[in-house]
């Protein structure tokens, strides 16, 4: 089985988390003084990497928490995981497979 | 007031000779800051720890950490009145939010040589002695219901399950036992 990392409870089973999305997304400080165009992006349009993308994880079953991750999503592999709040870590070890 | 006690009624539990249902409990969720935290255990004889997934106990009352801002107060059912009143003490003034789920949730017991065994029937989390020592404690998943798992020693798990799923989780439990005693 595939283990993520919670940066709280440590390495864990996959089936306790759910995605959360794309990471690191700052909501409008003013959302009055967004266009139409600028909201939508802001609502909808993510990026849809091959490759390293950082996202949002939440171990659901487990402490609760959301946090983010660095993935893969060619081999799926979790490069790193860290705390809301954080930089993701400048130089995630190299995707081996 | 209307009688709401036939609905307190102890779930259904599948027997099996390695699960057996624990008497009902005062549970009370607790979430808040460390100071909320530490003062809220303070005021109920408990040491405050920010370790993860470990239980503390004193006497007949324990809290379960399930999360960095989370515990879960467990105590003998006649002391809720008295758990509340300490507590209500010991937050006044601070962010917190107390819940009373005493009967949301179920008490199973899982114990003898093949516990560990019977569990990781459902349940993926590595649980030899090690990985999973005496103490610890956890939200996790059994098959397809979410528990709280607590090694309470060696070889038994207190295992809160919600009362719903009580027939459901007791039953997966007691095929995994049947399973593994010819
Ligand atoms: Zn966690």
């Amino acid at each position: 089985m595939l283990l993520i990392n919670c940066p709280y409870c440590g390495e864990r089973p996959e089936l306790e988390f759910v995605h959360g999305g794309q990471a690191h997304i700052a909501r409008p400080g003013n959302p009055a003084e967004c266009s139409d165009q600028q909201w939508a992006e802001y609502l909808y349009r993510r990026d849809n990497i091959k490759g390293v993308h950082a996202e949002r994880w939440r171990h659901v079953h487990g402490c609760g928490r959301f946090f983010n991750a660095l993935r893969d999503t060619t081999s799926d592999q979790f490069l790193a995981t860290y705390k809301v709040g954080e930089q993701p870590p400048a130089q995630p070890r190299k995707a081996t497979a | 007031m209307r009688d709401l006690s036939a609905a307190r009624q102890a779930p259904y539990v599948a027997a099996s000779p390695l699960v057996r249902p624990l008497p009902p409990l005062t549970r009370l969720l607790l979430r808040g800051g460390s100071d909320a935290l530490a003062a809220a255990l303070a005021a109920l004889g408990l040491p405050f720890t920010e370790a993860a997934c470990r239980a503390v106990s004193q006497s007949d009352r324990s809290a379960l950490w399930l999360g960095p801002d989370e515990r879960l107060l467990l105590a003998p059912q006649q002391q809720l009145i008295e758990l509340t009143e300490l507590l209500r003490e010991a937050l006044a003034g601070r962010a917190h939010c107390l819940v009373d789920v005493s009967h949301r949730q179920c008490a199973l017991e899982v114990s003898g040589p093949q516990a560990a065994v019977v569990l990781n029937c459902g349940c993926p989390l590595d649980l030899d002695a090690h990985a999973f020592p005496v103490g610890m404690c956890t939200r996790t998943v059994l098959a397809k219901a979410e528990i709280v798992l607590w090694r309470s020693g060696e070889r038994s798990f207190h295992v809160e399950v919600w009362r719903s799923f009580a027939a459901y989780v007791s039953k997966v439990l007691a095929l995994a036992a049947r399973e593994l005693s010819p």
